[in-house]
């Protein structure tokens, strides 16, 4: 199969990194967590984010007043990397575990547990099982999804849709879930699991995009905490978490040097901004070009690293020997490529027939007030962020590229914009990159330090931060869209 | 449905419009139009003489043309019914042609014109033609230029605005593209009299205006706020550096510049302190998230002010522009919290703009004082997403919403609350609405998502007005009766004479008419009200009552006696009986052992079992007793101690009044299993103070702060909680003592009836009955009282909707008199969770720093902005976090605690102000 692009050197590389996967999942004494690095990232340097923390006094501020758990944990720290945004994150995911909601308490973090268990994310799932238990859950449910209420049960479907594939969502699901009956659900408690879905799906590809290290003081283990496996590769281990030693990957993607790497980038919004005013692509042409992106995501990822085997057999070996399972459902079902269903010819999403400033956050303010008001602002919030800075440049002006990374994401779910040329993307966003952003949006699970090493190494670790960011609410944007217009759609 | 009758208003239209044509066609007509500032346009416009020059028949045609349709205008009459149109398609935006005959219907991929005829709409053209269509063609927005039929323009959702000439012979009516908009372009539009000028708004935060005769645009206005920040350019006297999009302000700017006239000349001096408001979105700011412009969502030329036009935003400001400064704007205001979708000039009123939001509010504005004042505001059940004046109708307007709700509402804003008419036709949101003659109130145009265009009639619309219920009644606090009516229906009952059944009877009759009420026709409604005689006993009793009640905290008989007493004092003999009773039943010593008996240990004649030792109960009282105060202060856990419960009231008041039978309470002792007997034996280390249950009271006060409990809220915890088997285990218990708390005899007085053992359920019954007749005589006070007292011995006998039911009636009244303190001890003290869960709601208590004004967001006690601790305690100088006491003299304070010890010792404020404080 030849999927395009990508060296043969790269394929053989993420080759043995797939055996070092199969080898470590076969031989389970080695799952025993181990992580990478100490501090809250197997990612980023711990000095990193450390240094960052003591001068911020507001991070303090914030976790004091809407952590849940009390206490600063690794991803409220590697986010403090941008304060601004961490407040609004930190106030909408208060407001919806916590603050006046149709949900009960617990179900809001059995919820959470499911949506994680998606990406078999274990860290958010042992933080959730703590907070279940902490607001009176009842501890028979952490068991596996057979110990819930039909109704809960109910929610399996549409979770396993909005993980994967959310275009796939249809008003249908929405009435099956809300018609009268025994274990209906009413319009605003579905808005709220839906928000709740789409919150840890994305924070899930937080988690793994930024490699979140599991807490460093388990607590006292309540039975139903997993142990954690890191998603990292053995290979990644010998790395040794040093930036400088990335000669494997830097050979791998085929760049010389990484300095004008960056100034190629440079150079080429530069030439985009103003290429913008004059010329201009043929509406043909635009239109053809979302298409190609689309298609193009196809082969980015997948491509090299996964699809040389057997798809299924990979998933099995992956999700069955992990305790995670017990929360889902129909565990082999993961992304698909929006683009490659042609023979279905799913409909675009066009973005300007429904828009999360007009239409989507009217719906959810109303079935679930207030938190239209948070979400609006976190997503303002991380679509504005910026220090005009771009590694070692400063006043520049990234609009560009957030946008693209922001429109890249829709691109892969399938959410096109009329007023968007995709050959931006192209420009803009390196094959190494692409890579990055499909694996962490679509199967966030299987991110590797080495390719969040291997894009942009220019950049500051707070940059690449800032891109999961990015990517993170793009893609809650992107399912809540979905999920939000097959709820307009029942309800006209 | 036959043919429209040509209603007065249209006779009267006809006659009038021929005044008000040609008011603006040529540019002499312009010039006088506009005597301030008649010599800026030329600049501006930049063509427009020699255009005119260059190409007289133009204009003449122009003119020529709309008088022919004015003419035809004039002469016919609107005619037509409620009719719809299916579409291919779902529509984005519709505009009506001026001769009032055609529409254009545009959307993503629909864009057709259609003739409106009298019973139906016939396809006139399909304007999007070619075999692939472009994205050129995906219509955000359409407008009919309201001068010339031919001239028609589009907003496409990639950034493009196009416009269609008619008049070409080909079947491909594009005229001209503009590319300039980076984003999806939301609106255009014409000017209402200039035939050449067109205005978009667009996502990416501008607006550009057009001259149709140029190949691209003659300025550009830039949305960005300019709030904070800019203006240090300015004071520093720096050019900042332009960026590569505002070369058109640039160009424009030499325009001006070179221009002949003083007036382009002050303004490019004027503009250089507003420099910096353009510029600064293009990324040049230093602060992290600055520099995004705000998507344009609406643009409107005023209909009255030549120069003048309105761009609405999407995070909630409306800007005014003169169109011959596009530098900055002339006034900006926050109109609305989200985004603004749309706004529309008043046709008549000059200045007047209603605007239309995301926070589902209408809101009218009048722009010509010197802040923009907030006029009308409307608010209607879903985001707005258009509204348009009804023409002749002064404070009509319609409206559509974005989402969920279907219909149009006609509204009248001065009665905000039901709209005046109501379209329903549409089976999905109406994204697009027009009146279809400027001067004609009847007949509204509409299309849809659900792929239809409709034709409405003014006279076919539903009224929700006349489903509304047209009477109100009202009682106030002190027991007045308002009471709101059809004016015709009070005029024929005025004269029959009032209730009398009633105790507190009404001594006049009052009818006051508000002589400004704009709706005569639809409601002229007479307001009554009905007041008590000013010595007819009023409320005072409630108060008193509500204030002095005790209903926790002592033993059950105390309680009784404190409140009977209460009731005596306040000449209500009736109640204080009853409390008297309800004493008497549930604390009388023999009764309880004797239905006890009665059932756990069986018929057997047991009065004659033997004496227990009196000291076993006298030990064990005043541990029981402080039980029952820790059960009561807890509230939710009062099952769990219901035995513990009974038996103290049972027991301490063996203690008070060892009259009768003290021989029977032991026998309850020893009636009962061996095994809870030594329960009752376990509480006694615990509780090792032998004293009188009395000194543990000053517990029993209000802590300062109470504990929040967490808990959720919501049907399921309630199942949770019954689920648990702590809980059940506890209820199995209550079970099993129902006998127990609920016995009682009636005839406490005389030993005959409790011989003969009535059965417990009897007593339980006549105290039901009892709550229920004070409940329905409107004394819920006493209801909720004694259900508060008697606790788990009632709470049983009476079912949960009712229980609460009165909660909540009681806490309304007593809330209403302001009985604050009261009503949250009811709360407290309620076992109905639906209750007892208010006080727990929105307990966030916002509060300003003291320095700056702003409101503390994230902290109460330090302020995010000026870094300060807003209060210091004066004694102790540390930051105050919980309760904050200050004088109301020299707003000196700090902890409760330590002003209060200060002022134990000293007059003075502890700041040293020289202010003599009083704490009380």
């Amino acid at each position: 199969m030849n999927r395009g692009g990508g060296s043969p050197s790269a394929a053989a590389n993420y080759l043995l990194c797939t055996n070092c996967r199969k080898v470590l999942r076969k031989d389970k004494r080695i799952r025993v967590s181990q992580p990478l690095t100490r501090g809250p990232s197997a990612f980023i340097p711990e000095k990193e984010v450390v240094q960052a923390n003591t001068v911020d006094e507001r991070t303090n501020f914030l976790v004091e007043e809407y952590s849940t758990s009390g206490r600063l944990d690794n991803i409220t720290q590697v986010m403090s990397l941008h304060t601004q945004y961490l407040e609004s994150f930190l106030r909408s995911q208060f407001y919806m575990l916590r603050m006046d909601g149709p949900l009960p308490l617990p179900y809001r973090h059995y919820i959470a547990i499911m949506a994680a268990a998606r990406h078999q994310c274990s860290y958010l799932i042992n933080m959730h099982v703590d907070e279940f238990l902490k607001t009176g859950g009842i501890a028979e449910w952490l068991n596996g999804l057979e110990y819930v209420p039909q109704r809960l049960k109910n929610l399996n479907e549409i979770n396993k849709l909005l993980a994967h594939r959310p275009w796939l969502i249809t008003k249908e699901h929405i009435q099956k879930l809300v018609k009268t009956g025994e274990n209906n659900w009413s319009l605003p408690e579905l808005v709220h699991a839906v928000v709740l879905l789409a919150h840890y799906h994305a924070l899930a590809s937080f988690v793994f995009g930024s490699g979140i290290n599991p807490e460093r003081d388990p607590e006292i283990s309540n039975g139903f905490r997993l142990i954690s496996v890191n998603n990292f590769c053995v290979c990644d281990l010998a790395n040794d978490n040093n930036i400088e030693n990335a000669s494997l990957s830097g050979s791998n993607f085929g760049i010389v040097d990484s300095l004008s790497e960056l100034e190629a980038l440079m150079e080429r919004m530069k030439r985009l901004q103003e290429e913008r005013e004059d010329e201009e692509a043929s509406q043909e042409e635009m239109s053809t070009r979302f298409e190609k992106e689309k298609k193009e995501s196809l082969f980015v990822v997948s491509g090299d690293t996964f699809h040389s085997f057997p798809h299924s057999d990979f998933e099995d070996d992956m999700i069955i020997t992990s305790d995670v399972s017990r929360y889902i459902e129909d565990p082999s079902f993961g992304y698909e490529d929006f683009a490659r269903r042609g023979e279905e010819h799913l409909p675009t999403f066009r973005a300007q027939d429904y828009t999360w400033e007009n239409h989507g956050f009217s719906l959810v303010n109303r079935l679930y007030s207030d938190i239209g008001h948070l979400l609006d602002e976190k997503f303002r919030m991380v679509y504005n962020l910026t220090y005009n800075t771009m590694a070692t440049h400063e006043d520049v002006d990234t609009t560009m590229l957030r946008r693209a990374l922001f429109n890249y994401v829709h691109c892969m779910f399938g959410i096109r914009y009329d007023d968007y040329d995709y050959g931006e993307v192209n420009q803009l966003l390196e094959r190494s990159l692409k890579v990055y952003i499909k694996t962490v949006t679509c199967y966030p699970e299987r991110t590797t330090k080495r390719m969040y090493d291997s894009y942009w190494r220019q950049f500051k670790h707070s940059e690449k931060v800032h891109v999961n960011l990015l990517l993170m609410e793009a893609r809650m944007q992107a399912e809540l869209l979905y999920a939000l217009r097959a709820i307009t759609r029942h309800l006209t | 449905m036959g043919k429209t009758r040509t209603t007065s208003a249209e006779g009267r239209e006809r006659q009038r419009l021929p005044a008000r044509r040609f008011r603006t066609t040529s540019p002499a007509a312009l010039r006088a139009d506009s005597v301030d500032g008649g010599s800026l346009l030329a600049p501006l416009l930049g063509l427009t003489d020699r255009a005119f020059s260059d190409c007289p028949d133009l204009a003449d045609g122009a003119m020529e043309k709309m008088s022919r349709v004015t003419t035809a205008l004039g002469g016919s009459v609107l005619t037509g019914r409620t009719m719809h149109c299916h579409l291919d398609a779902p529509a984005n935006a519709i505009s009506v042609c001026r001769d009032a005959a055609q529409v254009v219907v545009a959307g993503r991929s629909i864009f057709k014109i259609y003739a409106i005829e009298e019973e139906q709409f016939v396809e006139k053209l399909n304007l999007r033609v070619g075999r692939k269509p472009s994205l050129n063609l995906s219509c955000a927005d359409v407008v009919w230029h309201q001068m010339d039929e031919n001239l028609l323009a589009t907003a496409a959702t990639n950034g493009v605005v196009v416009t269609w000439n008619l008049g070409r012979p080909s079947r491909n009516k594009q005229d001209q593209l503009f590319t300039e908009h980076k984003r999806t372009v939301n609106k255009v539009c014409f000017h209402p009299t200039e035939a050449h000028v067109l205005l978009s708004g667009s996502q990416d935060g501008f607006m550009k205006c057009f001259d149709l005769r140029r190949k691209d645009s003659v300025s550009t206005f830039s949305g960005e706020a300019t709030e904070a920040g800019p203006w240090e350019w300015a004071m520093a006297g720096w050019v900042p550096v332009l960026p590569v999009l505002s070369c058109h302000i640039l160009r424009l700017h030499h325009s001006f510049a070179h221009g002949p006239t003083q007036d382009a000349e002050s303004t490019a001096n004027g503009s250089r302190e507003s420099w910096g408001c353009p510029l600064y979105p293009l990324g040049l700011c230093s602060g992290p998230q600055a520099g995004q412009s705000e998507s344009v969502r609406d643009v409107q030329f005023s209909i009255r002010d030549y120069f003048t036009f309105a761009s609405t935003f999407e995070n909630g400001n409306v800007q005014l522009w003169d169109i011959r400064r596009p530098d900055r704007c002339e006034r900006m205001f926050t109109a609305h919290n989200g985004p603004v979708f749309c706004c529309d000039w008043h046709p008549e009123d000059r200045g007047w703009l209603a605007t239309g939001g995301r926070d589902k509010m209408v809101k009218v504005w009048d722009v010509t004082t010197h802040r923009a004042k907030e006029m009308h505001c409307v608010q209607t059940i879903a985001s707005v997403a258009r509204v348009k004046w009804r023409p002749e109708c002064r404070h009509h307007l319609a409206t559509c919403s974005m989402m969920v709700d279907h219909n149009i509402y006609v509204w009248d804003v001065r009665r905000p609350f039901v709209p005046a008419a109501m379209f329903e036709e549409h089976r999905d949101v109406t994204t697009g609405i027009a009146w279809r003659h400027p001067h004609d109130p009847s007949f509204l145009l509409s299309g849809s998502k659900d792929s239809s265009l409709c034709q409405h009639l003014f006279r076919d619309a539903s009224q929700p007005v006349e489903r509304a219920n047209p009477e109100g009644l009202c009682y106030g606090l002190f027991g007045d009766l308002a009471f709101a009516a059809k004016e015709s229906l009070v005029a024929a009952e005025s004269g029959r004479k009032p209730y009398a059944g009633d105790r507190r009877h009404p001594i006049f009759f009052k009818r006051k008419l508000d002589p400004a009420e704009p709706f005569a026709g639809l409601a002229s409604s007479a307001l009554s009200v009905f007041e008590t005689e000013p010595g007819g006993g009023g409320m005072r009793w409630f108060v008193d009552t509500a204030e002095r009640y005790a209903l926790a905290g002592r033993p059950l008989a105390e309680l009784c006696d404190h409140n009977a007493k209460v009731a005596r004092e306040l000449g209500r003999n009736q109640v204080a009986q009853t409390w008297t009773m309800l004493r008497i039943i549930y604390c009388s010593p023999g009764l309880v052992p004797t239905a006890n008996l009665n059932h756990s240990v069986g018929k057997g004649g047991s009065c004659g079992l033997p004496l227990m030792n009196s000291f076993n109960l006298k030990d064990m009282a005043p541990g029981l007793g402080s039980e029952t105060r820790l059960d009561r202060s807890k509230g939710d856990a009062r099952s769990d101690t219901v035995l513990l419960d009974s038996s103290a009231t049972l027991i301490t008041n063996e203690d008070n009044e060892e009259t009768e039978g003290s021989d029977v309470p032991a026998d309850y002792l020893l009636g009962d299993v061996e095994g809870e007997e030594d329960e009752l034996y376990l509480l006694d280390p615990e509780h090792a103070h032998p004293e009188d249950p009395e000194c543990v009271l000053p517990q029993e006060a209000f802590p300062l702060r109470h504990e929040i409990v967490d808990t959720p809220p919501g049907p399921e915890h309630l199942q949770d909680k019954a689920d648990s088997p702590h809980v059940s285990g506890s209820e199995a218990d209550v079970a099993s003592l129902a006998p127990v708390d609920s016995s009682f005899s009636l005839l406490s007085v005389s030993h005959a009836l409790y011989d003969s053992r009535l059965p417990p359920d009897f007593f339980g019954v006549l105290v039901r009955d009892m709550l229920h007749f004070y409940a329905e005589q409107g004394d819920v006070q006493m209801a909720v009282s004694v259900l508060i007292v008697l606790g788990e011995r009632v709470r049983k006998d009476i079912d949960e909707q009712t229980q609460e039911h009165w909660y909540t009636s009681y806490i309304d009244l007593l809330q209403r008199f302001r009985l604050w303190n009261v009503s949250n001890e009811v709360v407290k003290l309620s076992t109905s969770r639906a209750v007892s869960c208010l006080n727990q709601a929105s307990t966030t208590l916002h509060v300003n720093c003291s320095h700056c004004k702003r409101p503390m967001s994230s902290r109460g006690w330090v302020c995010d902005r000026c870094h300060r601790c807003a209060s210091m305690c004066a004694v102790c100088h540390h930051v105050v976090k919980g309760l904050f006491v200050w004088c109301q003299g020299c707003s000196h304070g700090g902890h409760l605690q330590h002003i209060m010890k200060w002022l134990e010792g000293s007059s003075h404020c502890p700041a040293g102000c020289g202010h003599l404080c009083e704490y009380s």
